[in-house]
């Protein structure tokens, strides 16, 4: 059964089940399977979070790694800096990662297309520099984290991975089941139609700068919550780590990778990239390091070369032609 | 009776180019206008002015007896004001009803009866046999019609159609006129735009002609035509001073 079909099948909540329920079976616990899986989840959830504006309005923004890092350094800061539980600065975080994304925004929607996206690159590094001197937050050398209790109260866990997964398949699950309903709305039909036809839409009635503002501001919230987690996980937080082009790339090329302004591209991408990228670092390592960016860079060039739609743009392509053909076995058995 | 759209004295100036010149003319509730000239002759940039795609360098565009002059183009259409594109805008990876659902989720909030009006709509643009294929697959008839079906879903008050009917095969223009005619009878109040006299004449109560930018007659089809400063625009001062002399030798 291809994965079209079981996604039709058995539809999305019972992926979710089936999801919940790996570390009942004992899937995910300690080791590097768990620790792949995790970063599975939070890549999808990343590739979902940028797939609203990038994807379905049609914004290609390289700015992520900006709300990712604000949302990394709301957490690292509530607990480094303010001692506390991480909580109150994962949620600060995400809210001035939203309002941070509104204000940068504004003037760079006033671009169009490839000026937009290159206008977002400068911002990364407005805000790495900016980042790095800031002794507030530990200017380059970040936030390092001391020991902690481990448990809910302080999303950490040292040895046992599962808080860390059930966390992230929250956030997968919370990024994932609003991206579906959002794109099923009026909203969705909205950010599509921006993308398809500016003026377009405007012509019809919507405000194409406000729902643009209105979904990079989604879109940041759900990035900076992936940031917190990704603090939390890594137990520091520092520039390079988490607002750095690197890291902005990875929210396009995954959703790219898997089917840009699809609901299950990010997913796919995900699946494909992150294990790839995770066991090619840890055995191809002795090669010296950005051996899995040089795979990464040649699977994109592949792609956009000959499936622009990506994987889902593939599997497309494979149940169309499965139709064409019963299709036209169809029309053969009734002429014989 | 009061107009459904004024426009006053509406100049439209690119550069050293005045696209319009002191413009001036009314839509009464209910007819059908017909805005006509040659090539050029600015009848885009009028309406680009009247659905808030310009701001107009100088005049007033009340509809409604409210000034829209330089309003966004999404609040116009919020008003009831919907336009189609004289070079079709489908929004190509969305298919034809999802095209439809867009101009419908202004007048319909809840996706449901969103979804019914567009189906509605649809029908009335004769564009049923299309609903689930990409809208820019389509040849270009349908997709002219497309553009009126997504302008009507918005539930306007008025529509304005930029050449809907030029670059049509035969069949396809009586398709369109069928279309016009069927809205018409709705009692929509409809401004287009054409530069083919014949398409026009049958549908509209009034004609509007633009020339270089300026208006140059308004008045009923019949009397328009006849117009020796309407003939001169579009065939050239020779031809129109053949005619009087012919009108004249025979009477
Ligand atoms: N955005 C613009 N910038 C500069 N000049 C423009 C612009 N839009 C139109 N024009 C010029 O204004 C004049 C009127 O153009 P417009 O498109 O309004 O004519 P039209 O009557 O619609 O012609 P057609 O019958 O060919 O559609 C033309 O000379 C055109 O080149
Ligand atoms: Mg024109």
């Amino acid at each position: 059964m291809n994965p079209t079909g079981f996604f039709r099948r058995f539809g999305w909540p019972v992926l979710l089940v089936i999801l919940a329920a790996l570390p009942i079976v004992g899937i995910v616990g300690e080791g590097f399977l768990s620790h792949v899986l995790i970063l599975v989840l939070l890549n999808a959830a990343m590739a979902q979070a940028w797939n609203i504006i990038g994807g379905y309005g049609g914004q290609v923004s390289f700015g992520h790694s900006v709300f990712f890092g604000i949302g990394a350094y709301g957490a690292a800061y509530a607990v480094c800096v303010s001692e506390t539980t991480p909580w109150p600065g994962v949620l600060i975080g995400a809210l001035l990662a939203a309002l941070v994304a509104i204000l940068v925004s504004y003037p760079c929607f006033k671009l169009k297309g490839h000026y937009f996206a290159i206008a977002t690159f400068a911002i990364v590094e407005i805000f790495n520099r900016l980042f790095m001197i800031w002794d507030w937050v530990g200017g380059a050398v970040g936030l390092d984290y001391t020991i902690l209790e481990d448990g809910w109260k302080n999303f950490t866990w040292s040895v046992d991975k599962r808080g860390y997964y059930y966390g992230i398949l929250i956030i997968f699950a919370l990024v994932f089941s609003l991206v579906r309903w959002i794109s099923r709305s009026r909203a969705g039909y909205y950010l599509r139609a921006i993308r398809e036809g500016q003026e377009t839409a405007e012509s019809l009635g919507v405000n194409s700068t406000g729902m643009k503002l209105a979904a990079m501001a989604l879109s940041a919230f759900l990035a900076a919550l992936c940031g917190a987690f990704y603090a939390q996980y890594n137990f520091r937080v520092d520039p390079p780590m988490v607002m750095s082009l690197d890291m902005s790339m990875k929210f396009v090329l995954v959703t790219i990778l898997g089917g840009i302004g699809t609901f299950r591209g990010p997913l796919l991408g995900a699946i494909v990239l992150v294990p790839l990228q995770e066991y090619s670092r840890a055995y191809l390592s002795r090669l010296g390091s950005g051996v899995d960016l040089i795979i990464f860079g040649l699977i994109i060039v592949l792609m956009m070369e000959f499936q622009p739609g990506g994987i889902m743009g593939i599997i497309q392509h494979y149940s169309d032609s499965k139709k064409r053909t019963s299709r036209r076995r169809g029309v053969t058995e009734a002429s014989s | 009776m009061s107009a459904i759209l004024s426009v006053r004295n509406v100049s439209m100036q690119f550069g050293a180019l005045m696209a319009n010149k002191d413009v001036s003319f009314d839509v009464e509730p209910g007819t059908v206008v017909g805005l006509i000239g040659p090539n050029g002759a600015g009848k885009t940039t009028l309406f680009n002015c009247v659905a808030g795609f310009y701001k107009p360098s100088a005049g007033s565009i009340l509809f409604h007896g409210e000034d829209i002059t330089g309003m966004p183009s999404y609040r116009v259409a919020r008003k009831g004001l919907a336009r189609t594109f004289q070079v079709v805008r489908p929004l190509k990876e969305m298919t034809v009803l999802e095209n439809i659902m867009v101009g419908a989720y202004m007048s319909h909030g809840d996706t449901k009866r969103a979804l019914a009006f567009a189906e509605e709509c649809m029908r009335t643009c004769f564009l049923e046999e299309w609903r689930d294929k990409p809208s820019g697959d389509m040849t270009i008839g349908n997709k002219k019609r497309l553009e009126i079906a997504r302008a009507l879903a918005t539930g306007p008050k008025m529509l304005l159609l930029d050449e809907a009917v030029a670059g049509l095969t035969s069949t396809e223009v009586k398709e369109m006129v069928d279309v016009i005619k069927r809205l018409k009878a709705t009692g929509l109040t409809i401004l287009m735009v054409e530069h083919i006299m014949e398409a026009i004449m049958p549908i509209a109560d009034k004609i509007v002609v633009l020339a270089h930018g300026e208006k140059i007659a308004e008045g009923i089809p019949g009397d328009v035509v006849r117009n020796n400063e309407v003939i001169t625009a579009y065939l050239g001062k020779k031809y129109a001073e053949g005619m009087a002399k012919g009108h004249g030798s025979r009477s």
